[in-house]
């Protein structure tokens, strides 16, 4: 069972290619409900540390679990409880919406009653009513990030992983889905999100921050602006990977 | 010597992705144009770069009409379109000497134009440009489009995929290319980059929501704005929404930008509200807008 | 000039980095030629064959003799007259019969020139003229032999008559045929897919924005495959002349520049299709389906143009690999001079001017 009530638990998690360490020893817990942020610049770890954590990477060494599921051997496991959504591969452009509601909730294992059922309680949350029939990729961005958010949690998975989810997505519209992710985390799915986005950073429980491979910064973003008395992650991010 | 814009428009078919655009870029400014995706930043670029042709209205670059004078302005502007173009199977050093001898030119004739940025990534002048960092190959592609010397600057999003640190040294360069009296037309997703350019134009759905400098532009905000803050940001979220003198509520962050009906605010009352709501730790203070705040007041 | 010699050298680095390029370039052709090659001029052995010796005499008691002890051909049958001769090919026993006129030996030394008719079963024609080419190989020998001790030529002709196929194709006809597939395919895809590989990566906006002409930009990519295709044009004919012994009777000179002339024609095809498609995908799709298809089903390199329904014949007069087909195949077999092929050179001639003043249209100096 989980203890402490940890849905994710890491302990000393590397990841090796030849002599280099992508993740190098890192350790940290997310708690259920949280949104927690996984920060770090282009290469310093994040996506590969994600990767073993929804189970598509074996660690080189360390533990961690994922909704009580082991990470080396109990992938599948981890799969069928996690949801992932990221901003370069989230729908199918040339489905419609129903039939990416559909597609997505068939993968995951609901049945069509449940796929009906969700179907519509999702398109009037989301006021898509007049376009259940269109092609995704007739929708404004907005529209899909946000309808790409709602299928992730069709199969209500204890985790929603989010890869830079609102990049380039207007300031209004971002707000909704920090909304929609408020939400559902209100209802008890932790949110992890990676980002290099620092405004999506702000929005987050408690941020982590990758540097070259190691957590070097773990806390809520208020404390990590007080601590390194700054008044915006961005300035927390730029001095810690400044040096 | 700058970019003049007048009454602009360019669709696709049914959709309108410029309407009626005008604005002015002055002679060694650094203007920004900030929007979000699909606003009509990229199309905007292609009709300035003479990639595209409008389907009315008038621009200039350097003094050269977009349409008549396209291969004059072909000559004098560096272009840098979005998602860095650049060749991925040739090396730094490749690159930019093709883009030198392109525009008739060597690395060494304008060397000390680039040199700040490419100093950078000369000690992987012999690696391909895919292998490079997101960082790298955007300091790879301000050099390839700079290598020539241009009058006039064109940026599509390059900051877009970048991370912090590359991007603040991305814009310390634009600073200093600006000094050399380059026009510099730069686009952004981000509102915090706003604040570095000398004037801005906010851009949404085609349309232009405000062009003033980034101080005036938030001082026109029409409001008081103040930050809340309290236990549960869901809560607090649901219980404004619900409230009766919410004029706009915004996540920011940590806190919640909230701006009321009334003026002045009632302070007492919506923390009593708040507390009725269950709510605890409520915080409210007055706070800055900011251009975030103005573009999302514009476009509502 | 420095511009042009940019853009050929960036082109060049562009096709010597990508293994798949540089596959489809030099692998291909070789490839191709040896699978063509060695499918269809497969060795024969104990190939069952019959004799009708009108003659019977030295003569062709001794050319009998060395057939017999060829490896390649094992006598199951002497018929007696001409009438059997149908009777035996249509119960498949033998797939040839070597028949002797009357008085062959007599006439070898009286009139310096005797007759043999080589029969063959062209159902499967490659296997029809292989035989074919044995049997005269024989026959060659023999003749040499007798020249070698008398000073008068004598002179025996092979008649090979084809029974049930009468369009066969000679064996050298894959040479003409790959030469021009491989010629196509490199020159069109490659060109295709590299114009719109800049495209995707959004370079060729950057080469838009540049002082760079329309032509220098279509020049700079075609000229690098027009280099590596007249490379590819000399192996294939260095590897036919020297691994399958194809002649090259007309003259190479000529050979050379009606391959350039047909590699500009596929050239210009590529640009084409570059300025109708967005992706390097589409090129592809577009070049395999549009071009290869019909180069290879239409163009007379598989299927005999004659033996087609109408509509397929008049259309395989729009496929230029058709017409080189017919050039190369004149000058490498026949042996004819330019002559004899000028209406084809012309027809080639128009078709390339035509793509290229298309595509010139087409091309786009802007984005749309």
């Amino acid at each position: 069972m989980m203890k402490d009530n940890n849905v994710i638990q890491v302990e000393n998690l590397s990841k090796l290619f030849g002599d280099f360490a992508a993740v190098n020893q890192i350790s940290f817990q997310v708690k259920a409900g949280e949104i927690f942020g996984f920060l770090g610049a282009n290469g310093a770890g994040k996506t590969t540390a994600m990767k073993m954590l929804i189970g598509i990477s074996s660690p080189t060494s360390g533990k961690a679990t994922v909704a009580g599921f082991d990470v080396y051997k109990e992938t599948e496991s981890i799969k069928k409880n996690i949801g992932y959504m990221s901003q370069k591969f989230a729908l199918y452009d040339d489905l419609t919406v129903k039939e990416n509601i559909t597609f997505f909730g068939g993968i995951y294992g609901l049945s069509k009653k449940q796929i009906e059922h969700k179907r519509r309680e999702l398109v009037e949350e989301l006021g898509l009513q007049e376009v259940t029939n269109s092609l995704v990729a007739s929708l404004p961005l907005g529209w899909k990030q946000k309808l790409a958010f709602s299928v992730s949690l069709l199969h209500e998975p204890k985790i929603v992983f989010l890869d830079e989810p609102t990049g380039g997505v207007d300031p209004i519209t971002r707000r909704q889905f920090w909304e929609m992710i408020y939400k559902a985390a209100h209802n008890g799915t932790t949110i992890f999100v990676t980002t290099h986005y620092m405004d999506e950073a702000e929005y987050c429980d408690r941020v982590s921050i990758m540097v070259d491979g190691k957590i070097e910064a773990l806390d809520t973003p208020k404390k990590l602006k007080e601590h390194y008395k700054t008044d915006t992650m961005n300035d927390v991010f730029l001095k810690l990977a400044r040096g | 010597m700058g970019i003049t814009i007048s009454n602009i428009s360019k669709s696709y078919g049914e959709i309108t992705a410029l309407s009626d655009i005008s604005f002015d870029v002055k002679p060694g400014e650094l203007f920004g144009l900030i929007g979000p995706d699909g606003a009509g930043k990229t199309t905007l670029f292609r009709i300035l770069t003479t990639l595209l042709i409008a389907d009315n209205g008038q621009a200039t670059v350097a003094g050269y009409d977009v349409l008549n004078d396209y291969k004059s302005i072909r000559n004098s502007v560096g272009y840098m379109p979005g998602r860095f173009s650049l060749y991925q199977d040739l090396t730094v050093e490749e690159n930019l000497n093709f883009f030198a001898t392109i525009f008739g030119t060597s690395i060494e004739e304008n060397y000390d134009l680039v040199k700040d940025i490419y100093v950078q990534i000369e000690p992987f002048k012999n690696r391909r440009a895919g292998k490079l960092s997101g960082g790298m190959k955007q300091k790879l592609a301000l050099s390839c489009a700079l290598i020539h010397k241009p009058k006039v600057l064109f940026l599509d999003e390059p900051t877009t995929g970048v991370d912090p640190v590359s991007r603040k040294e991305f814009w310390e360069m634009l600073k200093r290319l600006q000094k050399k009296g380059i026009t510099i037309l730069v686009s952004t997703p981000y509102m915090d980059e706003a604040a570095l350019c000398d004037r801005i134009a906010l851009i949404q759905d085609g349309n232009i929501l405000e062009i003033d400098t980034p101080n005036a532009i938030v001082s026109h905000f029409p409001k008081p704005l103040y930050n809340i803050s309290t236990n549960n940001m869901y809560s607090l979220i649901e219980s404004l929404t619900n409230y009766e003198h919410t004029y706009s509520i915004f996540p920011f962050g940590e806190f919640v930008h909230y701006t009321d009906k009334r003026d002045p605010i009632d302070k007492a009352s919506l923390k009593t509200y708040l507390e009725s709501q269950g709510l605890t730790d409520i915080k409210i203070e007055k706070t800055q807008p900011t251009i975030e705040d103005t573009f999302m007041e514009l476009a509502k | 000039m420095k511009r042009f010699v940019g853009f050929v050298r960036k082109e060049f680095y562009h096709i010597f980095r990508d293994k798949r390029s540089l596959f489809i370039l030099f692998g291909m052709p070789i490839a191709q030629i040896l699978l063509f090659g060695f499918a269809i001029t497969n060795e024969i052995n104990n190939v069952d064959i019959a004799i009708l010796d009108q003659a019977n005499d030295v003569a062709s008691k001794e050319i009998i003799n060395k057939i017999a002890a060829s490896k390649h051909f094992s006598i199951v049958d002497i018929i007696q007259q001409e009438s059997s001769i149908e009777s035996i090919f249509k119960k498949g026993k033998v797939k040839a019969v070597l028949q002797f006129e009357n008085n062959f030996g007599n006439n070898l030394i009286k009139e310096k020139q005797a007759n043999v008719q080589v029969l063959t079963d062209a159902t499967d024609p490659n296997m029809a003229s292989t035989i074919s080419n044995y049997i005269s190989s024989i026959l060659k020998k023999y003749q040499q032999e007798l020249n070698e001790n008398i000073s008068i030529d004598y002179q025996i002709i092979p008649q090979s008559r084809m029974v049930y196929n009468a369009e066969l194709k000679s064996v050298y006809m894959f040479v003409p045929g790959v030469m021009t597939v491989i010629l196509m395919l490199v020159s069109a895809m490659m060109t295709s897919i590299s114009i719109t590989r800049e495209k995707e990566q959004g370079t060729m906006e950057i080469l838009l924005v540049s002082p760079l002409k329309p032509f220098q930009v279509i020049i700079g990519k075609v000229f690098p495959y027009i280099f590596l295709s007249v490379i590819n044009a000399v192996v294939i004919v260095l590897l036919s002349i020297f691994v399958f012994n194809v002649p090259v009777n007309g003259s190479l000179f000529l050979l050379g520049i009606e391959s350039v002339l047909f590699i500009i024609t596929s050239l210009a095809l590529g640009i084409l299709i570059s300025t109708i498609s967005a992706t390097q995908q589409t090129a592809m799709m577009i070049s395999l389906m549009g071009l290869m298809l019909p180069t290879i089903l239409l163009s007379g390199f598989i299927f005999p143009i004659s033996s087609m329904p109408l509509p397929l014949q008049v259309i395989s007069n729009i496929i230029p690999a058709k017409w080189f087909i017919i050039i190369v195949k004149g000058i490498m077999l026949k042996g004819i001079g330019i002559g004899f092929v000028l209406k084809e050179t012309l027809i080639l001639l128009l078709m390339t001017l035509l793509f290229i003043g298309v595509s010139v249209k087409k091309y786009k100096i802007r984005l749309e």
